[in-house]
């Protein structure tokens, strides 16, 4: 099933009575053996006004073309989306609907905010084939509800994105990247909090166990991301060795795909928590490699398969994703963190009256 | 403005209704009578008024748990309120309902630098929260212009922005956790000090929802470090679209000022009258602002007095001094209060896309004329969010319904031209019949369905947000 047109995707849909597995372009491991609804029909970017930071594109639009619109005039998608082909051994075009139905946000998500706060707004085909809108194209705009949070991050359980409004941000003019030499994840973290409490706008915060380094991302002028580096180094230079990295490029987008876990076997698991407590979790997971982004709010962890990682963390507050293992693994543990009841109550309530015959991605965030 | 009518019915078990919250709360935060209620019969949308049958200040999440599942055995609107500040009626009760003030509620339960947050009660101000966390240099960066008086509980029902929202985001982009009490009274907890959500993410849809799926208790907000320094530069032009087309051509060059702010003629006047604060006597008026060192800052103003000069200003003036920069921005925070010394006005806040800006600006204008009523425009612009102030006389009789109606033709050109009803402050009453313009019967049943899973008797802050036929049927059913 590929419509070509958000109408044709409503009749679709409405005549729909078995349920289908969404998919853009097919490269962030969605579960499921349901026949697929694709949206790669519905692709192309609609309205893009560079002078106010704004982009309307339809779902199934390749995150390459907008990026490559964006970077005509210098601008891009602040949130860094990562690429998940590598780690989950997916092949495609990943698509704007993709990341926004997942939320899909990389290193600079601590800084600049997640996809959901760069989207302006919604169109989108409900379990009853209608055509919703939710949001628009402006930056402010508080009428009615909040849809569009809910759609960003929904993986497709509450209907089929057809289109997206985003906000967009003038890409940085430079960029320097400091590595702090430190001995353990203890002292990586105390320094990526002393580098994103300072006033020199940290925009990326991430530790690499195996190179033994906390990394500090500036962006910005030239000019102004020099005086940061100058001033971060004097500050940071007391926690560890303080040195300038030569590609600060190659350097994110190695931390945003998780680059080190590809092709290495096991589970992968991605943990929310508060930065601090980063490290105790990631010592109780006892893991075969470990990644801290987010200044230690995001932990990457492989484990051997099958692992339930939840139950070795015990109770702790935030979130585990599993994000890569064998079906039968996922099917047993899930691969949400499951909700307190009450939360349940309201996402399940949710669910129902967007897709009250069960339609969409039946596998998902059960 | 319509409201539904009082239901006989439960005005007659006041008593009954009033004896069981006095059974969970101490007698002081029980408020029941009529000359004490009174207070609450408004918020700043102060046109309309309605005084509640009963208002009641918990100082806990547990008393809000027991008022609400009280209310709903009872079945009792409730109607939440922070500070009152609302400009939509968000907080307008009704003559049936309790009115659940928060403003006891002003703890700093948790300040945390090194994983930069603060929790909060949720009736503590705005800018107290600043407060707490600004003898370490940070701050809570939404600014509403009443940041002095207005709650966080009021700044996450409306999603509240401000001036400097161009840069660090709106209430939804800083709100990192809430504990939420269900009208059925059980408790909720939602995000935390970690980021995103494991699930739907429900805290997006709770912020804006303008209290009606719950009555958030406690906030876990986002603090930022300060910047080393900002500085503001004003410029004027003789032409609203010159200046327009400034904003696009700075946003284009890739800096991103922390506020771009745009007067009319008669708003630097009135502004100028009222503060001094030097502001030139022109068509249009910028303030844009940069924040950094001062090295950083004299190269972002550089380059936007650059971009400033090609378009012809007749003022381009950079602050020297942080005295000046508080004038600067005392001029445009004053710009309400500066109106209302000309007359009663009517505040709205439509956002547009910035290209519309000079179309926009051309056609309230004219409606200006049309309606006899003047108007003054001041503006969020790099972000699009409009405030045009229409003057009229409040003791002139039809001048509020012409005013109104003026009100309404600039909301609709606001979304025929790509834009919405309301940026920052909320649809509450004000705007609640307009939706129609905006949404289609599906989107707002969409909007709805929420509601009916967070608060299925529909008792929560009733005939807000949706245009009363809309809702009828649910407000029905619920009775």
């Amino acid at each position: 099933m590929k419509p070509e047109t958000e109408a044709e995707l409503a009749e679709l849909v409405m005549g729909l009575n078995a349920p289908v597995r969404i998919v853009g372009g097919g490269t962030r491991g969605v579960a499921g053996l349901q026949p697929a609804l694709s949206t790669a029909g519905l692709s192309g970017v609609t309205l893009y006004e560079p002078g106010a930071l704004t982009l309307v594109a339809q779902s199934g639009t390749p995150i390459a073309e907008i990026e490559s619109i964006l970077a005509k005039e210098g601008q891009q998608l602040a949130f860094e989306p990562m690429d998940h082909q590598g780690l989950l051994g997916t092949h495609g075009a990943p698509t704007i609907g993709g990341v926004v139905a997942a939320n899909i946000s990389g290193p600079r998500r601590i800084q600049a905010g997640a996809c959901r706060d760069f989207l302006l707004g919604v169109r989108f085909v409900d379990g009853r084939g209608q055509v919703l809108k939710n949001g628009g194209r402006v930056m402010k705009n508080v009428t009615g509800y909040d849809l569009v949070k809910l759609m960003a991050g929904s993986w497709g359980t509450l209907g089929v994105l057809t289109e997206v409004s985003l906000k967009v941000l003038p890409k940085p003019e430079q960029a320097a990247t400091l590595s702090v030499q430190v001995p353990d994840a203890g002292a990586a973290v105390t320094v990526l909090s002393a580098a994103l409490k300072s006033p020199f706008e940290v925009s990326g915060a991430a530790y690499d166990p195996a190179a033994g380094k906390a990394f500090i991302r500036i962006e910005g002028f030239a000019e102004s991301v020099s005086y940061r580096a100058e001033k971060l180094t004097a500050e940071l230079t007391r926690f560890g060795q303080t040195c300038e990295e030569a590609d600060s490029a190659s350097l994110w987008a190695a931390i945003r795909d998780v680059r080190a876990f590809h092709g290495q076997d096991g589970d992968v698991w991605r943990i929310s928590v508060k930065p601090g407590d980063a490290p105790e979790i990631a010592a109780r997971a006892e893991a075969d490699q470990a990644l801290f982004d987010w200044g230690g709010g995001l932990i990457w962890l492989r484990v051997p398969g099958g692992v339930d990682l939840r139950k070795r963390l015990g109770g702790f507050s935030g979130h585990a994703t599993l994000v890569r293992a064998e079906s039968e693994t996922m099917d047993k543990l899930g691969q949400f963190q499951p909700e307190p009841s009450g939360v349940k109550a309201l996402t399940q309530g949710i669910r129902t009256k967007f897709d009250p015959k069960g339609l969409f991605n039946p596998g998902v965030m059960r | 403005m319509e409201m539904p009518q009082p239901s006989p019915e439960i005005l007659g078990r006041k008593r009954a209704v009033l004896d069981r919250l006095l059974q969970v709360l101490p007698p002081d935060a029980v408020i029941h009578d009529e000359a004490e209620t009174r207070v609450y019969e408004c918020d700043a949308l102060t046109a309309y008024r309605c005084p509640p049958m009963l208002a009641v200040l918990p100082s806990t999440t547990q008393e809000v748990s027991d008022i609400l599942r009280i209310c709903q055995e009872e079945g009792v609107p409730v109607v939440p309120r922070g500070a009152g500040t609302s400009l939509a009626g968000g907080a307008l009760p009704t003559a049936d309902c309790v009115i659940l003030g928060v403003a006891r509620m002003n703890e700093v339960l948790e300040v945390d630098y090194d994983n930069r947050f603060i929790r909060v009660q949720a009736g503590r101000t705005n800018l107290s929260v600043t407060g707490a966390v600004e003898a370490e240099d940070f701050f809570y960066a939404p600014d509403p212009s009443s940041q002095l008086a207005c709650a966080i509980a009021g700044n996450i029902g409306m999603n509240s922005g401000g001036a400097h929202c161009l840069k660090y985001g709106v209430t939804t982009n800083n709100l990192l956790g809430v504990t939420m009490v269900m009208m059925d009274g059980s408790i909720v907890e939602i995000g935390g000090a970690h980021l995103d959500a494991p699930g739907l993410d429900l805290l997006g849809v709770i912020c804006g929802s303008e209290g009606q799926l719950g009555v958030v208790t406690e906030a876990t907000l986002r603090i930022l470090r300060k910047p080393e320094g900002a500085r503001p530069v004003l410029m004027g032009f003789d032409d609203n679209e010159v200046a327009g087309q400034c904003v696009s051509d700075i946003i284009k060059s890739g800096i991103l000022p922390v506020a771009i702010e745009f007067m009319d003629r008669l708003c630097i006047q009135a502004c100028e009258n009222f503060a001094n604060a030097g502001y030139p006597d022109c068509e249009a008026l910028l303030i844009v602002e940069v924040e950094g060192s001062e090295a950083e800052i004299d190269h972002q103003l550089t380059k936007i007095i650059e971009i400033a000069k090609r378009h012809d200003p007749v003022e381009l003036r950079e602050s020297q001094s942080a005295e000046e920069s508080a004038k600067i921005w005392l001029g445009r925070k004053s710009a309400f209060g500066a109106m209302g010394q000309l007359n009663d006005y009517m505040c709205l806040d439509g956002t547009i896309p910035v290209s519309a800006l000079p179309a926009v600006l051309r056609r309230i204008s004219a409606l200006s004329e049309e309606f006899g009523l003047p108007v003054g425009n001041v503006f969020h612009a790099g972000d699009g969010n409009m405030h045009p102030l229409i003057l009229f006389d409040a003791n002139k009789p039809g001048d509020l319904e012409k005013c109104e109606a003026f009100g309404s033709e600039i909301l609709k050109l606001c979304v025929d031209e790509g834009g919405c009803l309301t940026g920052e402050h909320g649809v509450g009453i004000e705007k609640r019949d307009l939706m129609h313009h905006q949404y289609t019967p599906q989107d707002l049943e969409a909007q709805m369905a929420v509601k009916d899973v967070f608060d299925p008797a529909w008792l929560l802050n009733p005939a807000k947000v949706f245009p009363l036929d809309v809702s009828e049927a649910r407000r029905v059913a619920a009775e």
